[in-house]
């Protein structure tokens, strides 16, 4: 999202979002496919639920070592052949891969699909170095060709309908297609083939990577990051600190419940375990192996508020079955992770400041932290952003003063009483066939589309006087 | 042999304002059921709306305040699944916090109960003896659903209702896009969802859509009276009592 969208308030977004036809027609379509598959496939795997309680185990003591952890497999890296960097910050994940392409005459980049690569805004920056990037993941693909950025943690183009990929496909690639996906999907594997073959780097995130062994695991259902890890001359691969694990027992934990999570699939097509470079008598495999190991404000939440955001598998459930992104989609959110758990992580990369209007956008219903597979508390850590920008005096003025005089109302019963009272004068002039119909100021934006029940004629509370004779 | 049991009625705030016919059938049917009902005064609200936008300190003394008003009670009955979560699962945490009485809120959390558990979990019942003519959906608060684990009990006590059927609501599990100062705050994204749940309401063919949480019928009643529908928003209690029954 640019930075002139970002300037239109959260509210403004999620208005024109609900207001996008194809939005809500590719939304709806998709977001209800990956809930049932969800459903369907946990339902027939009952071990599933230990199974979770394990994986969060595993994170959160993960967690408690995760220095020793990533020393581990930096030394598992290096003794592999392969070479690791560390990053404070997402400039110098960025800085580290621009120096490598100039370094090594990097003229185009392939690229698997990644989050963290999105959280950098790698692809800019390549750009204006003069290496091209090309995205090989489908759904990436197709952002990319719009100049969009991903809507879904793991469907990117999950905003787009057929129809509108073949309009964008006949309009870049200079044919006419129909809005049919396997010839689109045709079409877009035609085009990439030849990327694969010029391409002189790979870049890839990381969905695990196993400290005792070194071993950097790709989730992916299309094939494309094989050919990134394979056919370039170098691989990168970009993680958040968070993302190793111990050992390869737990990631076949792991991998048990992600897919499942994320698609409903008891594994995805390909699961991809690099092991650094290609080594003698290999027959395939980069001469170069390089892991970015990026910080970039999650170390200073292993003993912050946003703890738990650090066990994200980056399945994406929780987007699929939150009320509000399945009404506004991903772009709205204005971050690079959208839905509930995007407003944590974006809490946690650019700080609270920068969700004061997101912390808002949910009910708390609850639905993220039933599908979550380590089971996060996404509720319970919005209701401690909010806490913290009441706090720190970064929410404003009027919704402070608002709250303060409710929290007078309600700690005292006489004052209470008092309000209903009032209420009861002030609804009359609204009242139609027994309902509030429409109210002025800051009650109005309830009655644009719902009435509001009147302050009843007698209360319980004066109901009582002769219900408890 | 134990004398009858005793609860306490805590109506909430906006089953004091908006919903009191609700407050009245729940002490309908709890007397029914040889219950002895009081209802302390000085009852205001339990603080959600406080908790839920992050003002904890001032949720902290309303639910001090909530602590001391049902001191002497020997249960106490909410007709609101969320509050009574609050009440349950936060009050002792929050107080803990903010140096309230985390003693006595933890006695509370004790002894509160949401209506329908504390028909089937305390005093065992699952048919209330009661009469309701016609077809009756269920939607799912989120609060007793997920917050409190309570899919069951409110569909136990519909079943047993004579002359109801129950059809299964489309997504009853699915928020209703309430959520309190959400629903004002974001009112078009709300009423977005909304609007899909009333749609899956209108599809199962109930005349009336049952629900344990006033936050969820105020929001669900405001859409389905915009519309004209004829589908009426019900508090189970309201179900549940020999009101609808005795015709």
């Amino acid at each position: 999202m640019s930075d002139q969208a970002l300037r239109t308030p959260f509210a403004a977004r999620a208005t024109a979002a609900l207001e996008d036809a194809h939005l809500q027609e590719a939304l709806t379509i998709a977001t209800n496919k990956f809930m049932a598959l969800r459903r369907e496939s946990f339902a027939g795997f009952p071990e599933g639920e230990a199974l979770r309680d394990r994986a969060r185990a595993v994170k959160e003591a993960t967690l408690q070592r995760l220095d020793a952890y990533l020393e581990q497999l930096a030394d598992s890296v290096e003794r592999l052949g392969g070479h690791v960097h560390w990053a404070a910050t997402g400039e110098e994940a960025r800085e580290i891969i621009l120096r490598l392409c100039r370094e090594r005459g990097v003229r185009t980049a392939v690229k698997s699909k990644s989050m963290a690569t999105e959280e950098i805004e790698l692809n800019a920056a390549l750009e204006a170095a003069g290496v091209t990037p090309v995205e090989t993941d489908l759904g990436e693909y197709i952002i990319q060709l719009a100049g969009e950025k991903p809507s879904h943690i793991i469907a990117p183009a999950i905003h787009k309908t057929k129809g509108q990929v073949a309009d964008l496909f006949s309009r870049e690639l200079g044919e006419r297609f129909p809005a049919d996906p396997e010839v689109l999907t045709a079409a877009a594997r035609k085009e990439l083939r030849q990327k694969f073959l010029q391409a002189d780097l790979g870049i890839t995130g990381a969905n695990f990577a196993v400290a005792e062994t070194g071993t950097v695991v790709l989730v992916t259902n299309e094939g494309n990051g094989r050919m990134v890890t394979s056919l370039p001359r170098i691989h990168v691969a970009v993680m958040g600190i968070e993302k190793v694990i111990p050992s390869m027992t737990d990631l076949m934990l792991f991998l048990a419940i992600l897919a499942r999570s994320a698609t409903g699939q008891k594994l995805s097509v390909y699961t991809t375990l690099v092991r650094g470079p290609r080594h003698p008598g290999e027959l395939e495999g980069p001469e170069e192996f390089h892991l970015i190991l990026m910080d970039s404000g999650r170390a200073a939440q292993i003993a912050g508020p946003l703890r738990e955001a650090l066990y994200c598998l980056r399945c994406g459930a929780c987007l699929n079955v939150c009320p509000v992104y399945r009404q506004i989609g991903g772009h709205a959110y204005g971050h690079t992770y959208p839905g509930p758990i995007g407003i944590l992580l974006t809490a946690m990369l650019k700080g609270d400041r920068s969700v004061k209007e997101l912390a808002h956008a949910s009910s708390l219903c609850g639905a993220c932290h039933e599908v979550c597979p380590v089971r996060i508390d996404i509720p319970r850590m919005l209701v401690g952003l909010r806490e913290r920008l009441y706090r720190d005096r970064i929410a404003p003025w009027g919704e402070r003063l608002v709250f303060w005089a409710l929290g007078r109302v309600l700690g005292s019963p006489a004052l209470f009483r008092l309000l209903v009272r009032l209420g009861r004068l002030a609804q009359r002039p609204f009242l139609r066939d027994g309902r509030v119909r429409s109210l002025p100021f800051l009650f109005g934006r309830w009655t644009r589309s719902r009435d509001l029940p009147p302050v009843a004629a007698r209360t319980f509370s004066e109901c009582w006087k002769e219900l408890g004779r | 042999m134990k004398g009858p049991v005793k609860a306490s009625i805590m109506i909430t705030c906006l089953g004091d304002m908006l919903f009191p016919e609700v407050g009245v059938a729940m002490v309908t049917l709890l007397r029914r059921l040889g219950v002895t009902v009081d209802f302390p005064p000085g009852q205001t609200c339990c603080g959600l709306p406080l908790f839920n936008s992050g003002f904890h300190r001032a949720a902290a003394r309303v639910a001090a305040r909530t602590v001391s008003v049902f001191e002497g009670s020997e249960h106490v009955v909410v007709p609101s699944g969320s509050c009574a979560w609050l009440v349950k699962q936060e009050y002792p945490g929050l107080l803990a916090r903010h140096g309230g009485p985390t003693e006595a809120a933890r006695a509370l959390a004790a002894r509160t109960w949401e209506l329908s558990q504390f028909l089937v979990e305390v005093l065992g019942v699952t048919d209330v003896g009661s009469r309701f003519e016609g077809r009756v959906t269920y939607h799912d608060s989120c609060h007793l659903l997920r917050g409190l684990g309570e899919a069951a009990a409110p569909r136990t006590l519909l079943r047993g209702v004579r002359g109801v059927e129950l059809q299964e609501l489309d997504g009853a599990d699915e928020c209703c896009g309430f959520g309190g100062s959400f629903s004002v705050r974001f009112p078009e994204v709300s009423a977005a969802i909304l609007g899909k749940k009333i749609q899956c309401v209108e599809k199962s063919g109930a005349g009336c859509v049952v629900a344990c949480d006033a936050g969820c019928l105020m929001q669900m009643a405001g859409a389905l009276s915009r519309a004209g529908s004829h589908v009426k928003p019900l508090h189970l209690a309201q179900v549940l009592a020999p009101d609808g029954t005795s015709r």
